[in-house]
């Protein structure tokens, strides 16, 4: 098992393809402490590290979108090969509820679906409103699906779902549950939408911020919220995504 | 029982207690410069900043290991220029909190120590601190300043001549004879030294069969350098009459009082806050005033130096 501090070693134990640039790395054990909304370091030795939120903890899985060179090494790794993964690091979602709706933007779908996963196990409601620019964008839809939760799905150009943003299902979840409390993870422009959002109809929400992050032990600096996202949110400046974060909870 | 007074002097400023954010931790930004001060932090200090803006070494930069901390972040900095608005604003926003400001800077050569610090001087922080002693960058500096007390004092000497701010010169725990330094760096003209910058160091994953850190060597910190820094702060008391900022592997009140009785004037907080974020320096000051209180110290500047008596 591994812990908060120096690096265990994984074997990958099967690649599931999410989207044309978007794969779920399932690997040989567990991370049994991990909480949905917190965050690894994965490390591929002579090639670089970099942070992923926490797909699924038994077995450990880590959904990789190719953007970048450590993730592009990780999006052509195979069963069998090796990862080196510190962590959980950071702080994750609470289940403030007992109703939640989760809204996920491209591959911030993630960390949700293991969100979706532990609420559902407690006996709790969960809705998931899923967005993203096109239909080949989407990621996890039939594991949500498989959840039996409802699946509620927008894409820009409406090749899937309403066409719109996802602000759109997460207004019409919210019109059938309004003491819901609503978890979202994607790009903070959209994060930033949902807040403004939420906070017009005083709900309780939780945004997970995606940042550059370095040392992943509130040390370097590097992922602090920029002051005007903090103000944005109505939170003290200096929010250090790895420490403080990723999950940002914000309104009553 | 006794009552503690926090509060402390040093170079004439007032501080509100003796725990200073080392550089390097948080210290990039006006808004987490006043955060650590919000926390708890009696003073704070800069990222190192040098004449040209770095990014730095590519991850893994850090990590936690069973004694502390390992690093090679490798001088992320804005450049000189771009750092004296960042210090003019966390100036304005600590003096709100009573935090005096303290501006790390470094250079690959002496003469260039002596323009950033020139540069740097124009935000008025309330002393500059010299880091003569990153260990990360050797591939491309070349031996650290602090090496030799013939190169540390020739750095003091010109940034010395470039201002007239108090300076204090960062030294490293790698060295022969760190008394001999701190006598050259005061006979420059520093005001004060802090002591000590991480200490050389390597992990090495086993099953990956290399070093972890992507600069491969990194410096340690955290408890593993406790021991050491209290030698080499102890060492320079004994030395000079320097006032001496004390920092390495301080993580608890006890640990402040041993800095201090090892004869620290202020107490530099670093990796500690790996391990509750910024709330570590009112831990710590908490801490330390009870054990103040309970072994009768009134006062900061009495614990200074007794375990040399």
């Amino acid at each position: 098992m591994s812990q908060k501090g120096l690096f265990s070693v994984f074997r990958v134990q099967s690649v599931r393809q999410e989207n044309a640039r978007t794969q779920t790395l399932i690997l040989d054990a567990g991370l049994p402490n991990a909480w949905p909304g917190q965050f690894v370091m994965a490390w591929l030795p002579g090639i670089g590290e970099k942070p992923f939120s926490i797909s699924g903890n038994s077995p450990l899985s880590l959904t990789v979108c190719d953007v970048g060179p450590v993730s592009h090494a990780l999006c052509q790794i195979k069963a069998g090969d090796q990862l080196w993964v510190r962590g959980p690091l950071g702080q994750g979602f609470t289940l403030s509820r007992q109703a939640h709706i989760l809204v996920g933007g491209g591959y911030g779908a993630a960390p949700l679906h293991f969100l979706a996963k532990q609420a559902l196990a407690l006996g709790h409601e969960v809705t998931a409103c899923l967005g993203a620019k096109t239909r080949a964008d989407l990621i996890m839809v039939e594991q949500f699906e498989e959840l039996g939760c409802p699946v509620l799905i927008a894409t820009e150009d409406g090749s899937a779902g309403v066409q719109g943003l996802v602000s759109l299902p997460l207004l019409h979840a919210l019109g059938q549950n309004p003491r819901a409390g609503v978890y979202a993870c994607g790009p903070s422009g959209m994060l930033l939408a949902v807040h403004r959002l939420c906070q017009s109809v005083q709900v309780a929400v939780q945004l997970s911020f995606e940042a550059l992050i370095r040392c992943g032990i509130g040390l370097c600096g590097s992922c602090e919220l920029s002051e005007e996202t903090c103000q944005l949110l109505g939170i003290p400046s200096g929010f250090l995504v790895c420490h403080d974060g990723p999950v940002v909870k914000t309104g009553s | 029982m006794t009552q503690a007074r926090l509060s402390c002097g040093f170079l004439g400023l007032t501080l509100r207690n003796p725990l200073v954010l080392a550089s390097g931790i948080l210290g990039t930004s006006p808004s987490l410069l006043e955060r650590a001060a919000r926390e708890g932090a009696g003073a704070v200090t800069t990222k190192s900043c040098g004449p040209e803006p770095r990014a730095g070494h590519p991850n893994p930069v850090a990590l936690a290991w069973d004694g502390g901390v390992i690093n090679a972040v490798g001088l992320t900095n804005p450049g000189a220029q771009e750092e004296v608005p960042l210090l003019r604003a966390a100036k304005q926003r600590l003096a709100a909190l009573g935090a005096p400001l303290f501006a790390s800077i470094f250079a690959p050569t002496t003469e260039l120590f002596g323009e950033v610090a020139r540069v740097i001087a124009a935000a008025e922080p309330d002393l500059i601190e010299v880091n003569i002693s990153c260990p990360n960058v050797a591939s491309e500096f070349g031996t650290p300043f602090s090496a030799a007390a013939g190169s540390a004092a020739a750095v003091t000497r010109a940034v010395r001549k470039a201002v007239s701010l108090p300076i204090s010169i960062k030294l490293a725990p790698n060295v022969a004879n760190i008394g001999q330094i701190a006598r050259a760096v005061a006979d420059e003209g520093a005001d004060a030294v802090t002591a000590i910058n991480t200490m050389p160091a390597m992990l090495i994953d086993a099953a990956a069969g290399k070093p972890v850190l992507y600069n491969r060597s990194g410096g340690l910190s955290g408890p593993a350098l406790k021991p050491i820094a209290l030698r080499c702060v102890y060492e320079i008391a004994r030395t000079v009459s320097l006032p001496i900022i004390g920092t390495g592997g301080v993580s608890t009140g006890t640990d402040a009082a041993e800095m201090l009785l090892a004869g620290a004037s202020l107490v530099g907080i670093g990796s500690a806050v790996w391990q509750d974020g910024p709330a570590a320096f009112a831990r710590i000051g908490a801490e330390l005033r009870t054990f103040m209180q309970a072994a009768g110290y009134e006062t900061v500047e009495a614990l200074r130096g007794r375990a040399a008596a």
